[in-house]
């Protein structure tokens, strides 16, 4: 087993993000829509409703005035690992819609095969998946922006933040036109990563010790969303703030913060 | 028959064998996804060859580098162009939502004349020539009249070759009535012009400060160039900075920051002058440059002292004695430091008062001319056409007075009054304005009291707007003669507000123009050829391209390669040489400055017992409120607490909400003096008790059904308070009233 794990060393796709630095701008929300062909409607604010793969929590401390404090969450798909890949959203699909990728790490969606039993959207504890109730329509001429590297969902199917696989294909394509077999860190950026203004979200190979986020992902200030359920996502947050980090999981009163939250690599 | 155990089983189990082997359930399945999937209308985006073509981005003033993914002719994607003085790769919402507003809706497509009454929205295409001939003949008649200077402009900017060129036809034509709706920047170089003498634009070096003191600006929320600010706010967190917001709502800013001051909104001059005060008490001032370059600063220092002891401050401000104390010695000690100020974008010009104790607060730190500190930036003066020959009528036009009055005794260092315009032509002050042109502005919608903007402009006889969208100025114009977008057309952008780096940006064509739209910089030459005599002699350019070559001569070039152009080698003047004053030095106070209303307070309009609350504006990155409207994605990315169907919800501190018996999402009334609309309430502890905090950037009327309708537009419910010693609109709020709806 050891053995092969040096021989083959997979990659594992993954985020940090520094809530620091988050300005909640929203920037990365519009860039991912941009890139993958996210539709919109007239009115957007049942954000139970609202397709965005990426979606923007503002977080309170709850304290009164002036002891209040915000902080925003920006919060892609975690790309769950779970254990070997078995993300609570891939176990659960009777369609075989969505996968574990154990060259990336990369939780897929795959729009054809999926009939939209919704299953994933039960089993997943963060929100990601959105369902297609209506089939997306672009004002006349609009249509002429979308993106043929994304495939545009019709009425009836679950989609959700892929890491922006489809620069994944572009950017191997290139690096195999080219000759060669590795990517380089900057090769392949989420659109997320590559807009946002205040440099906050951080992406890479968590198992590849040159890439930025193998570091990051080790600070202390580091943690998960909702960890103890052991869904092992590959997007790490990082804040200063300790209310921000109590408020990533389900701590009771006497917990303390990060109790269980080591444990990964 | 009975059921028993055994045949219970037995059914079960060849059930469920049956329905294992049975094909119709697989081919149900299959059926539903073909069903539920194959639908013919849904797109399948044509492939081709990529490209990427960099160009500027002009959809706010920051004039980011961006680069456009193109798939064939079409452009798929707006990026931030890595490398860029301004925004190095970033982008922010707007500009990654740009290509919606290029092939969005609210385009107008075509020229457009009105017909039936104005702003019903009733119009009737024509051709191009038909447009420019009807410009050109009302504006001759007026002319012919001895009426030219009743011909008014107002443009998004007064500086570019753009504005530059209706600058020259309202001169040569012979008005002096050319506006600009003004911001924070205006007031910031009035502030340098009579401190430092000359007429530099200030710059802020924050990506070397390391303490910033920032009056309530937004620098999380869209002051500045957003991507700069946010990057150099990035690298404060990671340790190489500290920033105290004073404000009195917690904004983004505040909440980021090291720390959030507090404060009664409407003292934070009052508390820069506190800090002064400790400064000078305790000598913690730069000495050699107060010894060296400074003019009247015994005087000053004397009424500082006189009047603003940490202790009266903390009074009217407050904020504890003690903590002003412990700020000011923090500021002064710090390596670095910078104090700004602006509210939220900086769109409203703001106290001439507060931004002189703030630019004060500079000076007495010495942190001018130097890293992290504000530098004069002097403009590229690379538009220096030759100077057009004026006829008689051109002549006695210019001659009359500015509707405004600006430059005149009662405001001599306002350029642009445009809110004390809409008073003079609703008051029948002065002549009447017979015709106005629009370009790059929506003053129906951005000015203070909207209401009362948009009685002004209807009661001028020919609006001609030169909008790429139906905005609530162009719905009310005559005419509309629509402009390229900015992907569409070339423009030059001279350094963005604030950029400590002499540059000229390219906006370029990325696409061919998607409908039968024209170059408002071509319009204009037409326009004053149309018109003949020194007035089209005065445009000797063929087109608006040829002019634009010209005028940059040597920079087209490396303009077209790279999509900007930077003066080689630019350092900030030192002390010695900085300063244009008669002195030569930083004055603190002079003859000028002395003779400014600057003490007088600004009073928020409204009686305190009928309106006992404050409404309070905040801005914020996903909702636009410049000339543009959201586009969809960025309306998309509104938080339900700000929008909810179509109301906007307003902030208020649950212990205000909880005496006016308000609960989270209750709908009420708010009523200012200005006007009335209905809210919804949002409760955020984050918002000080007896404060309305409403969102500016929404509430359109216009624009497209992906905008217009949803909530209330700010300026319908504020309106302007005239600064005693600007002129400029120095509101900051107004007194109001919630009610239970």
């Amino acid at each position: 087993m050891k053995q092969d794990h040096e021989h083959k060393q997979n990659k594992k796709y993954g985020m940090v993000i520094n809530l620091d630095k988050c300005t909640g701008c929203g920037a990365c929300m519009a860039a991912c829509m941009a890139e993958n062909n996210v539709p919109f409607r007239k009115d957007e604010t049942d954000k139970l409703l609202s397709t965005a793969w990426l979606r923007i929590y503002k977080l309170n401390n709850g304290k009164p005035y002036p002891e209040t404090d915000i902080c925003y969450l920006p919060r892609p798909c975690q790309q769950c690992e779970g254990h070997a890949g078995h993300s609570p959203c891939v176990s659960v699909c009777p369609a075989t819609a969505t996968d574990y990728d154990m060259e990336t790490g990369i939780v897929s969606q795959i729009y054809t095969r999926c009939f939209g039993c919704r299953y994933c959207m039960a089993a997943c504890p963060y929100h990601v998946r959105l369902f297609n109730w209506w089939d997306p329509v672009w004002p006349d001429g609009m249509e002429k922006y979308l993106s043929p590297n994304v495939s545009v969902r019709m009425r009836g199917v679950v989609e959700k933040c892929s890491f922006c696989f489809h620069r994944y294909q572009l950017a191997k394509d290139k690096a195999y036109a080219e000759g060669r077999r590795e990517l380089a860190e900057e090769e392949y950026q989420t659109a997320c990563t590559q807009a946002c203004p205040a440099d906050a979200i951080t992406f890479g190979d968590l198992n590849n010790p040159k890439h930025k986020v193998y570091e990051l992902k080790n600070d202390p200030r580091a943690f998960r969303l909702l960890e103890r359920l052991g869904t092992n996502p590959k997007v790490y947050y990082i804040s200063s703030r300790e209310w921000v980090r109590r408020a990533g999981d389900n701590y009771l009163e006497h917990e303390k913060t990060g109790a269980v939250a080591s444990g990964h690599h | 028959m009975k059921i028993d155990r055994r045949s219970f089983l037995a059914l079960t189990a060849g059930g469920t064998v049956g329905t294992a082997l049975t094909p119709l359930p697989w081919k149900l399945t299959d059926d539903i996804s073909i069903w539920s999937q194959n639908w013919p209308w849904t797109p399948v985006p044509p492939g081709g060859e990529a490209t990427h073509v960099n160009s500027t981005c002009t959809l706010c003033p920051a004039a980011c580098g961006i680069t456009v993914r193109k798939i064939d002719q079409r452009a798929v994607k707006i990026e931030g162009m890595a490398g860029h003085p301004v925004n190095d790769g970033g982008i922010c919402i707007l500009g990654v939502s740009g290509l919606q507003l290029l092939y969005g809706p609210s385009r107008v497509k075509t020229p457009l004349k009105r017909v039936g009454d104005r702003g019903a929205g009733h119009w009737q295409p024509i051709s191009w020539d038909q447009a420019v001939a009807e410009v050109a003949q009302k504006l001759g008649e007026l002319r012919e009249k001895g009426e030219g200077h009743t011909v008014a402009a107002i443009c998004g900017s007064d500086r570019g070759t753009l504005p530059q060129l209706f600058s020259r036809l309202l001169t040569v034509y012979g008005s002096p009535n050319f506006f600009t709706l003004p911001t924070i920047h205006d007031t910031y170089a009035m502030t340098l012009g009579l401190m430092q003498g000359g007429n530099p634009q200030a710059g802020f070096d924050v990506e070397n400060t390391d303490y910033l003191l920032s009056f309530g600006s937004g620098i999380l929320e869209g002051w500045g160039a957003p991507v700069r600010m946010f990057r150099a706010n990035s690298r404060w967190r990671s340790g190489y900075g500290k920033v105290v917001q004073v404000e009195a709502r917690l904004s983004t800013t505040a909440a980021k920051a090291d720390r959030w001051m507090p404060v009664n909104p409407g003292s934070e001059a009052a508390l820069a002058m506190g800090l002064a005060h400790v400064i000078l008490r305790e000598k913690l001032y730069q000495r050699d440059f107060i010894k060296h370059h400074t003019e009247g600063f015994d005087e000053w220092q004397k009424g500082v002292l006189a009047g603003y002891a940490p202790d009266a401050v903390a009074a009217v401000s407050g904020v504890p004695a003690a903590e002003i104390e412990a700020l000011a010695r923090e500021f002064a000690r710090a390596r670095k430091p910078l104090a700004i100020c602006g509210r939220g974008q900086g769109n409203t010009p703001g106290s001439l008062a507060e931004s002189m104790a703030v630019h004060a607060l500079n000076a007495l730190v010495g942190n001018l001319q130097r890293p992290g500190g504000v530098w004069a930036m002097p403009e590229i003066e690379y538009i220096d056409w030759a100077e057009a020959e004026m006829d008689a009528l051109a002549v006695a036009g210019l001659q009359q007075d500015r509707l405004d009055g600006a430059g005149s005794d009662g405001f001599p260092y306002a350029k642009y009054l445009p809110n004390r315009l809409v008073e003079a032509v609703n008051s029948g002050q002065g002549y009447p304005l017979q015709a106005l042109l629009v370009s790059g502005a929506n003053p129906c919608y951005s000015l203070a009291d909207a209401a009362a903007v948009q009685k002004a402009i209807a009661a001028v006889p020919f609006v001609v707007s030169f909008s790429s969208f139906m905005d609530e100025t162009a719905v009310n114009a005559d005419l509309i003669l629509p402009n390229h977008t900015n992907l569409e057309r070339y423009e030059d952008v001279p350094t963005p507000l604030g950029l400590t780096r002499p540059i000229i940006g390219l906006s370029r064509p990325v696409v061919a123009p998607q409908f039968n739209t024209r170059h408002t910089g071509d319009v204009v030459i037409q326009i004053a050829r149309a018109i003949g005599g020194t007035v089209g002699s005065a445009f000797p350019w063929p087109t608006y391209e040829a002019c634009l070559q010209m005028t940059l001569a040597g920079a087209w070039g490396p303009l077209n390669r790279d999509g900007f152009w930077e003066v080689p080698g630019f350092q900030p003047a030192d002390w010695a040489h900085a300063f244009e004053t008669a002195s030569g030095k930083f004055e603190f106070t002079n003859a000028a400055i002395t003779s400014l209303a600057l003490s007088e307070p600004i009073v928020l309009p409204g009686d305190e017992k009928a309106f006992p609350l404050l409404l309070m504006p905040f801005d914020s990155m996903r909702l636009t409120n410049g000339w543009i409207g959201n586009p969809p994605f960025m309306t998309k990315a509104v938080d339900d607490t700000v929008l909810k169907g179509d109301d906007v919800l307003v902030e208020l501190n649950p212990q205000t909400a909880s005496s006016l018996g308000l609960s989270q999402g209750q709908a009420a009334e708010l009523q200012t003096p200005v006007g009335a609309a209905r809210v919804r309430v949002n409760l955020f502890e984050g918002v000080r008790p007896g404060v309305v905090a409403m969102p500016t950037g929404l509430g359109h009327t216009a624009f497209d059904e992906f905008i217009a309708g949803k909530g209330v537009n700010y300026n319908m419910l504020a309106g302007p308070v005239a600064d005693p010693a600007s002129g400029l609109d120095a509101a900051w709020g107004i007194r109001a009233k919630l009610t239970k709806a």
